[in-house]
């Protein structure tokens, strides 16, 4: 079981919070095999290739350039290969009404981006044990809603 | 004109029913114990073995062969047995646990924590909370009433535990739900 390797993506355009998260996940106890893209248009091509392994988790950061992430959440969600797809929403705002819409158009998890690096690896840490609960125990997955 | 329908879902009668039907397509004497564990009365025949295994795969159910996640298996089940029976709810889960299953609580806690990334206390509170969601969101259950069927002394130890895992308040987690039907619906 915990030889198993967890595939997780992660779609952000600034490219310090992407070596950051990749470091943070690198020091968890769950294995892992991240995937990094720059932007949402590059992660939804990645996911629509014909021989692509979906991944069992995605962290979106929403204000991207190109595609932003909550035009991605949409489209992952209105996919039927896509739409079951566990979607962490990874931001910087912490405003009321972003978090509802992301809630509402289908997003899982919603984690407020943390300043400093000691506080993204607890969170990351326990958005990858939460999702692993969801996919090994009998939770409801209809209300798999958390803020992190 | 489309129309929806909603379904509410009872998961034992529906696994046990649905694992009697694919036993008995097979015609070998068995016996039911719980959701996830089935006691074969004969040695099963690897022909029927095969085909058992390559019915259920498709609906996502998995045969254990390892005893390890075999017993993760049994101390989930064991901790949903306790949290809906209103004759054990009161006991203590490590003692429940450790009775049920024949093993020290010490031995459980290890093996559940080594292969699940999480405690069986973290994953019980996770269970309950999950639990909560579902009486919120699939019946007319007042706070209060919820707070009692899974044993929390109080409807503030419930929603503080429920704020504290889930990030939100249960009255905010509600809210979302019913906003998310009716958007839906849309």
């Amino acid at each position: 079981m915990s030889t198993t390797l967890l595939n997780i993506v992660l779609a952000d355009d600034d490219e310090d919070d992407r070596m950051l998260f990749a470091e943070a996940i690198e020091e968890i106890a769950i294995r892992t095999k991240l995937s990094l893209f720059n932007h949402g248009q590059e992660l939804m091509d990645y996911l629509i290739l014909p021989n692509v392994v979906l991944p069992s988790l995605i962290f979106l950061d929403l204000n991207m350039p190109i595609k932003n992430g909550m035009e991605c959440l949409k489209e992952i969600r209105s996919n039927p290969n896509l739409k079951d797809l566990c979607v962490a929403i990874y931001s910087t705002s912490s405003s009321e009404k972003d978090i509802e819409e992301t809630f509402l158009n289908g997003a899982n998890i919603y984690v407020n981006k943390p300043n400093n690096f000691s506080k993204l690896r607890e969170v990351v840490e326990k958005v990858l044990q939460l999702n692993w609960q969801y996919h090994t125990s009998n939770l409801n997955k209809d209300t798999f809603l958390f803020r992190i | 004109m489309e129309i929806k329908l909603f379904f509410k879902y009872d998961f034992d009668i529906l696994c046990k029913t649905f694992i009697k039907e694919h036993l008995d397509a097979l015609d070998v004497s068995y016996a039911i114990n719980s959701v996830n564990e089935v006691v074969m009365k004969d040695n099963l025949q690897e022909e029927k073995y095969k085909t058992l295994s390559e019915a259920l795969k498709k609906y996502g159910i998995e045969i254990l062969t390892d005893k390890k996640s075999t017993l993760i298996e049994r101390i989930k089940q064991a901790i949903d047995d306790m949290l809906n029976d209103d004759k054990n709810k009161h006991l203590k889960l490590s003692s429940y646990l450790s009775d049920t299953l024949n093993y020290s609580y010490t031995y459980l806690s290890t093996i559940f924590s080594e292969n699940t990334y999480t405690s069986i206390e973290n994953y019980t509170i996770l269970r309950k909370v999950d639990l909560a969601k579902a009486f919120m969101c699939n019946t007319n259950l007042t706070l209060t009433e919820i707070a009692y069927r899974l044993n929390y002394s109080s409807v503030a130890h419930l929603s503080g535990q429920f704020k504290k895992t889930t990030g939100l308040t249960p009255s905010a987690f509600q809210n979302i739900m019913k906003k998310k039907k009716d958007y839906n619906l849309q």
